[in-house]
């Protein structure tokens, strides 16, 4: 209930196109967009993620992720990474 | 300088031997018989031997008379042994005398007068040492010496020679001769004696004086320079030589060679590798599991504050907008009023082939630049359907292919069987051209054959050549130089199935393909267009199936039956084409069940109606490998089309404008009914009359799926699907009628409305809604078609055909099909503004109505 409530909060911003939440194998457990699609961004956004994961960690292992954002010509895709699940979150930032 | 010093020949000096005698005494060693004897005076010419010493010695040459006359005959009386001969002088004188001249004493006539002795001494001289052979010794003393025993002479001999340095010895008085006695001394000294063997050679160098003494430098010298600088014996290889080695001694050692190498060989371990073929995905069970587990409560408690501050971040400013750039567009379309034009870029008249025809449809080329499609008809009083009788007797009925380059000639014609309404390029496959006549039947047309000139038309722009050498599919095409090449159409719809009234709209259907049965729209895998959607006033929508042999590169052929479809023979013969078999595929009748009137829709608009136009080289590729696999496609596309997933989202509603002016909004799916479960077909049609004459131009804008732009004799209007009952925005014009129309192709809010007196008025919403931004006059008569396109990113152009024939190709302005920036933003804004007033319009008047109403009842209540 709690799950859905907050969900529900984030989707109902303006703009936003998708919400996606998956768990650390990048598996989708939850989400507003279509089965294709949702696998598409599951699986290349996990691999990214991780990526960057590994990227800061390297630069100094004191450090982690918590937050990426790409911002693309048509909109953005904003990732919250933890350490079981990730949230994603598709906006269309224009007005 | 030194040269002179160069040691040269060695020359035997002549007179050496003669210093050797002036240095040394004045015997030579030859004459040991010699003696020296007192030198005698002579006045006269010294006859004597005196030149060589003895000066009384007088050589005399004794002929053989005076050798008789003194007895010295030679072999004789005298020989060698026994040379001398006394002569008297009286006898000298009495020879004198008697033969004075000729005498041989003539020339020691004196000398022998003078002698004091009465015998003078003749020496015969064998060995002519004194040059003659006979020699007369002057003096006494030598007389006797020469007489006396000669060997006193050795002894002398040899006191001469060691008195070498003494040259002149003046009276010179020779030891007495003492009998020498040996006593074998001489051999010692002549042992020890150094005698020379050889004469020695004299060298004489030399060399100017100032250059002695003076500094030298050496230089070196490349022997090889001079020519003759070095004498080589070079080693050459002797012809005569022919020795052959057949044996020899070859001592031999065998040793191990010993190489160390070293390789790096790719160490392959065993690894585990994997293959996805499906993505992971979890059961729903899981997913209700894992939704309520306490974990993802947590992590979304900690994650959705960033997210949410992310997302405010967003939606209060755009952090990535450019200011300069969206300031210079701005600047662009506000300031200064730009000139807003259709420039004239071609036109092209037939004469030959358009003449006295109305342009019915124009169509562009989808893929090739510059290429444009024409359809004609006849000029019809009521435009209603053609006489054949009449036909027949005219020009066959073509559509022509016009290319930029060449606005003379027509690149191609297609021959059809009836004229044509209308036709469209398929948007999978440019070759493939359908068309609707006017007696109601439906046509395709392949010309894929000429799909090289055509696009090889700017390069042979004069002159139309035909290279028709390879045709694997059959088809009839005029050969000729001047003449466009003629191409037949290859199918034909059956005339019982199809129209009764002739085909006024015809679509290719996108790429989803429809299940008969369920008149659902399933995907269509193979991308390829392969239905057609056709309306005409017989109030009935006709959806045709593509034959599958009609798409080129075909090779094998199948035969393939289906309800409802049609038949394709095995073979399709070169003359006979695909005649009089093609059934349609789904049949809608509009107004049947409804009510009676009929509405004959004129005009068709699908929702899904937006393509993809492949490029031939792609569509190519698509065919070529997969040619063999195509058919199989098809025939699972048409038999088994049920397997394919039915795409729910795709909507399935559609817009007919009817020959009345009504506007019906409806349905195709048929559902299936839960209780009887039999296909029921649902219709939500909607009818919408605001158009008094009959519709020509039924449009969805090209931006806005749902946005639809309806012509239709004096007004025309925009309406929003779905939403209003009402247009949105209407007008209308009182002079004159509008004939076509069409959305610009690039901007949002402009659209081209063409009326019948040849003039195109340009519409900009987001500029004036109340009249058109713009109006030019493109031609003399009414303007049939219009039909923008997008040749390039800078060239857009606008087809427009009229009533006599000319097709009229204008080049749209930057202005016009450039958008400004959030242009579709903005035309947007304003439908929904306009949707809105709508509403809100509605609403009001509804409020207005009701509240009318609530006051009459109280009137009667009252009353």
């Amino acid at each position: 209930a709690e799950v859905e409530e907050t969900l529900k909060r984030i989707q109902a911003h303006k703009g936003v196109i998708a919400t996606i939440v998956m768990n650390a194998e990048g598996i989708p457990i939850r989400t507003t967009l279509d089965n294709s699609s949702t696998v598409q961004y599951a699986g290349l956004l996990h691999q990214l993620t991780m990526r960057a994961r590994s990227t800061v960690r390297d630069i100094d292992p004191h450090n982690d992720l918590t937050f990426l954002r790409i911002r693309s010509k048509k909109h953005e895709i904003m990732i919250a990474p933890d350490k079981d699940y990730l949230l994603i979150v598709i906006q269309n930032p224009c007005e | 300088m030194s040269k002179k010093l160069s040691s040269g020949k060695t020359s035997l000096k002549a007179p050496k031997t003669s210093a050797k005698k002036q240095k040394g005494g004045k015997k030579s060693k030859d004459s040991s018989k010699r003696k020296q004897t007192q030198l005698g005076k002579k006045d006269e010419v010294d006859l004597s031997a005196a030149h060589i010493g003895h000066p009384e010695i007088f050589p005399l040459a004794f002929t053989t008379e005076t050798q008789e006359i003194f007895n010295c005959r030679v072999e004789e009386d005298v020989t060698e042994e026994n040379c001398f001969k006394l002569i008297k002088k009286d006898d000298i004188i009495q020879d004198l005398k008697t033969r004075d001249a000729v005498s041989d004493f003539h020339p020691v006539k004196k000398v022998v007068l003078e002698y004091p002795e009465e015998e003078l001494l003749v020496v015969f001289d064998a060995k002519f040492q004194y040059g003659q052979n006979f020699y007369l010794v002057a003096s006494e003393e030598a007389k006797e010496n020469l007489l006396k025993p000669p060997e006193t002479a050795q002894e002398e001999e040899k006191e001469e020679e060691n008195r070498e340095e003494d040259l002149e010895v003046q009276p010179y008085k020779p030891p007495v001769p003492k009998p020498w006695v040996s006593l074998g001394s001489e051999k010692e000294v002549e042992e020890e004696s150094v005698k020379d063997r050889v004469t020695k050679i004299k060298y004489m160098i030399s060399r100017v004086r100032r250059k002695f003494g003076t500094p030298i430098t050496f230089t070196d010298r490349n022997a090889s320079h001079v020519k003759d600088g070095y004498v080589e014996c070079t080693p050459y290889e002797d012809k005569a030589f022919s020795i052959n080695m057949l044996e020899k001694d070859v001592g031999l050692q065998t040793v191990p060679k010993v190489k160390e190498v070293a390789t790096q060989t790719k160490w392959t371990y065993p690894k585990n590798a994997a293959t996805q073929y499906f993505p992971r995905q979890l059961s729903n069970e899981e997913k209700e599991e894992r939704l309520s587990s306490k974990k993802l409560k947590e992590f979304l408690t900690s994650v959705h504050l960033r997210m949410e501050i992310a997302l405010q971040q967003n939606e209060i400013m755009n952090a990535f907008f450019d200011d300069w750039k969206a300031l210079a567009e701005d600047e662009c379309s506000s300031g200064g009023k730009p000139d807003v034009y259709l420039g004239a870029y071609r036109s092209f008249t037939g004469l030959r082939y358009l003449k006295d025809r109305i342009i019915s449809c124009v169509c562009w080329h989808p893929t090739i630049y510059g290429i444009i499609a024409v359809s004609a008809r006849q000029q019809l009083p009521d435009e209603e359907q053609a006489n054949l009788s009449d036909k027949s007797l005219l020009q066959q009925t073509v559509i022509v292919f016009w290319s930029f380059f060449d606005p003379l000639h027509p690149q191609l014609m297609l021959e059809c069987p009836e004229d044509i309404h209308c036709f469209q390029f398929s948007p999978s496959d440019p070759n493939v051209i359908a068309g609707g006549c006017i007696n109601g039947q439906v046509v395709l047309l392949d010309i894929s054959q000429h799909e090289q000139k055509l696009q090889n038309a700017q390069t042979d722009a004069d002159g139309i050549k035909i290279t028709a050498v390879n045709m694997p599919s059959p088809m009839q095409v005029e050969q000729s130089s001047t003449e466009p090449p003629l191409v037949r159409y290859c199918a034909v719809s059956s005339i019982q199935h199809s129209h009764k009234k002739p085909v006024t709209d015809i679509y290719w259907l996108p790429d989803y393909s429809k299940d008969n049965q369920m008149s659902a729209a399933s995907e269509n895998r193979a991308e390829i267009c392969v239905q057609l959607v056709t309306c005409s006033p017989d109030c009935s929508v006709l959806f045709w199936d593509i034959p599958a042999t009609k798409l080129p590169e075909q090779t094998s052929c199948e035969t393939v039956k289906q309800e409802g479809g049609f038949y394709i023979p095995c073979d399709v013969p070169a003359t006979k084409p695909l005649d009089l078999c093609w059934k349609p595929l789904i049949k809608i009748n509009l107004g049947e069940s409804d009510s009676n009137t009929e509405c004959g829709p004129v005009r068709i608009s699908l929702r899904e109606l937006h393509y993809h136009y492949k490029t031939s080289e792609k569509v190519r590729s698509l065919h070529t490998p997969e040619a063999p696999t195509r058919d199989s496609s098809y025939t699972e596309m048409s038999t088994s089309s049920k397997n394919l997933k039915v795409l729910e989202n795709i909507s399935t509603s559609f817009f007919i404008g009817t020959e009345d002016g009504e506007i019906v909004h409806s349905d195709w799916k048929i559902e299936i009914d839960n209780d009887t479960a039999k296909p029921v077909s649902q219709e939500h049609s909607q009818k919408y009359t605001i158009h008094t004459e009959t519709i020509n131009t039924l449009q969805r804008s090209p931006f806005f799926q749902d946005i639809v732009l309806s012509i239709g004799g004096r007004n025309f209007a925009i309406w929003k699907e779905r939403d209003t009952y009402r247009p949105i925005l209407q007008w209308s014009c009182s002079a004159g009628r509008y004939t076509a129309g069409h959305w610009s192709l690039t901007r949002p809010g402009v659209f081209f409305i063409a009326r019948n007196d040849g003039n195109i008025d340009i519409w900009d919403l987001l500029k004036k809604t109340h009249e058109p931004s713009h109006t030019q006059n493109i031609s003399t008569s009414r303007i049939t078609c219009i039909s923008p396109w997008i040749a390039s990113p800078k060239q857009n152009f606008l087809a427009v055909s009229d009533d006599l024939g000319a097709l009229h190709v204008l080049e749209i302005c930057q202005t016009l099909s450039h958008p400004s920036s959030n242009e579709e933003a903005n035309v947007l804004d304003f439908f929904e503004r306009e949707v809105k007033y709508l509403k809100y319009c509605e609403e009001k008047s509804q409020a207005k109505r009701e509240l009318k109403w609530s006051w009459r009842q109280r009137q009667r209540k009252q009353v």
